[in-house]
C-alpha cells in the first residue's frame, strides 16, 4: 500500500512475542467487521478483516428513501483514537507511578545498547519493564532479556512506528509491578514515531556522534516534539567531525525546552547523570 | 511513511460520521491539515488514494486545508509565521520559540449521500 515503505501492506500482522515463545500467532488481534448496509433496494456487504486491535462485529442495516447530497461537519483530530488510547496508557501507567519512557532515534544510535546498560547498571535499584518495537526479529528482545528485564517484542511487519494500542497490548501482557521504569523502545526512524503518542510521561531522542550534527534540522519534528536528547557514542568523537555544541544548538531552536545528556554507554562515561535523572523522575 | 496510517484513520473517521448520518457514499472530504504537523501533502494525497479504494471515499474529492505555523518568541513575546521549525523570532533574532499553530490534523467536514 505504503510506496515508501509499504506500511500496512497485507500479511505484514502486528505480532507480541516474549523471548522464548515460539509462537507466529497474532495474540488474538484479529477483528472482523462486519458491514451491511441496505439502501433503496440495492444492497451491500463488505467485511473487512483487520489484524490489529480488539474484535469487532457491526452490523448496519438502514433503510432510506432520500439520497439527496447533504453536508456535516465532523471537526475531528484524525489521530483522536490514538491520542485517547495514549492518555488511558497515562492514566495508568500514572496509578501505578510507572515511569514511562518512548525512546526513538534513527536505526543504529544505539538505544537497545543504552538499555541494556542502563538495566544492567541498576536493576538492584529499579524494576525495569521493555517493549521493543521492531519490523522483524527477535533479536533486540532476546538482548534486553539477557540484560535480565522482561520485554515484549512488537513486531509492526512492515509498519513504522509504535502506536498506543500496540503499547496498550503490550503493557497487558507484561504486566508491570507499581513503582517500576517501563522503557518503550520505538522502531528505529526519525520520521514517523514522532506524531504518535503512547502514553509516555516524556519522549528520549538519541543522536550519536558518528550520525550528522544538522540532524536536529533534518529531523525537526522529532526533536521538537521529545523531552530529552541523549547524545552518545561520545567516546568516538575525537575521530568524527560532529560537532557537540553545534548540534545542541540546533536541537534548542527546534525545542528549547530539550535536556540534554552526553554519553558513551561504550565506556560508561556520562551515564551518571542519565541515572541521577531517571532515579529523580521516578521519585516524582 | 506515516501517512498511511493517518490516511486510514481518516477514511475511518469519515465512515464512521457518514454511517452515524445514515448515508453510504462520501462526494467530498474536507480536511485541515498543519504545515508543522509532520505530515507531508503529496505523501498524504498519495496515502489516501490507496487508502479509500473499496470504501465509502472511493469517489470521494479530497479538499485540503492547509494551516501555516505560528510561533510565539521565548523571550520578547512576538507572534510570527514559520516555514520551519527552527525559525528565529524576526523581531528580535531570538531563535528559541514555541509553535502555537500549524500542527492541525483534522477531518473537517463531510458531503455524504
Amino acid at each position: 500500500m505504503c510506496s515508501t515503505c509499504g506500511c500496512g501492506e497485507p500479511g505484514n500482522e502486528v505480532t507480541f512475542r516474549k523471548p522464548g515463545e515460539e509462537n507466529t500467532e497474532n495474540n488474538g488481534h484479529l477483528h472482523v467487521h462486519d458491514h451491511e448496509h441496505s439502501h433503496d433496494g440495492h444492497q451491500h456487504s463488505h467485511e473487512h478483516v483487520h489484524l490489529q486491535g480488539d474484535e469487532h462485529n457491526h452490523d448496519h442495516s438502514h433503510g432510506h428513501t432520500h439520497s439527496h447530497s447533504r453536508e456535516i461537519e465532523v471537526e475531528m483530530d484524525i489521530l483522536g483514537k490514538n491520542n485517547l488510547l495514549a492518555e488511558r496508557n497515562r492514566g495508568y501507567f500514572e496509578a501505578k507511578n510507572i515511569l514511562a519512557l518512548n525512546l526513538v532515534s534513527s536505526p543504529g544510535s544505539g538505544k537497545t545498547s543504552l538499555l541494556e546498560k542502563t538495566i544492567g547498571d541498576l536493576k538492584n535499584e529499579i524494576e525495569f519493564y521493555v517493549i521493543e518495537g521492531d519490523q522483524q526479529t527477535m533479536n533486540d528482545a532476546n538482548r534486553i532479556d539477557k540484560a535480565g528485564a522482561p520485554v515484549v517484542q512488537v513486531n509492526t511487519g512492515n509498519g513504522c512506528h509504535l502506536d498506543s494500542d500496540m503499547v496498550n497490548k503490550a503493557v497487558k501482557e507484561l504486566k508491570p509491578e507499581d513503582n517500576s521504569v517501563m522503557m518503550i523502545e520505538n522502531v528505529g526512524n526519525l520520521v514517523c514515531p514522532s506524531l504518535f503518542d503512547l502514553g509516555e510521561a516524556a519522549r528520549v531522542v538519541v543522536i550519536s556522534v558518528t550520525e550528522g550534527d544538522d540532524k536536529p534540522l533534518k529531523y525537526p519534528t522529532m526533536f521538537e516534539s521529545s523531552d530529552i536528547c541523549i547524545i552518545n557514542k561520545m567516546d568516538l568523537l575525537p575521530y568524527v567531525d560532529f560537532d557537540v555544541e553545534k548540534a545542541k544548538q540546533f536541537a534548542l531552536q527546534v525545542n528549547h525546552h530539550l535536556r540534554f545528556f552526553e554519553v558513551s554507554v561504550k565506556t560508561g562515561e556520562g551515564m551518571d547523570a542519565w541515572y541521577d535523572w531517571l532515579k529523580n523522575e521516578i521519585g516524582k | 511513511m506515516h501517512e498511511l496510517s493517518i490516511a486510514v484513520n481518516i477514511v475511518e473517521i469519515a465512515e464512521e460520521s457518514t454511517l452515524k448520518e445514515g448515508a453510504t457514499i462520501v462526494n467530498e472530504i474536507e480536511l485541515e491539515i498543519g504545515n508543522m504537523s509532520g505530515v507531508v501533502l503529496e505523501a498524504m494525497e498519495l496515502a489516501l488514494e490507496s487508502a479509500v479504494k473499496g470504501t465509502m471515499l472511493e469517489k470521494a474529492k479530497v479538499k485540503i486545508t492547509t494551516i501555516p505555523g505560528k510561533a510565539k518568541c521565548s523571550d520578547c513575546g512576538a507572534e510570527f509565521e514559520i516555514e520551519e521549525l527552527y525559525a528565529p523570532c524576526p523581531e528580535c533574532g531570538n531563535p528559541f520559540a514555541d509553535i502555537i499553530q500549524g500542527k492541525e490534523l483534522k477531518v473537517k467536514s463531510l458531503k455524504v449521500e
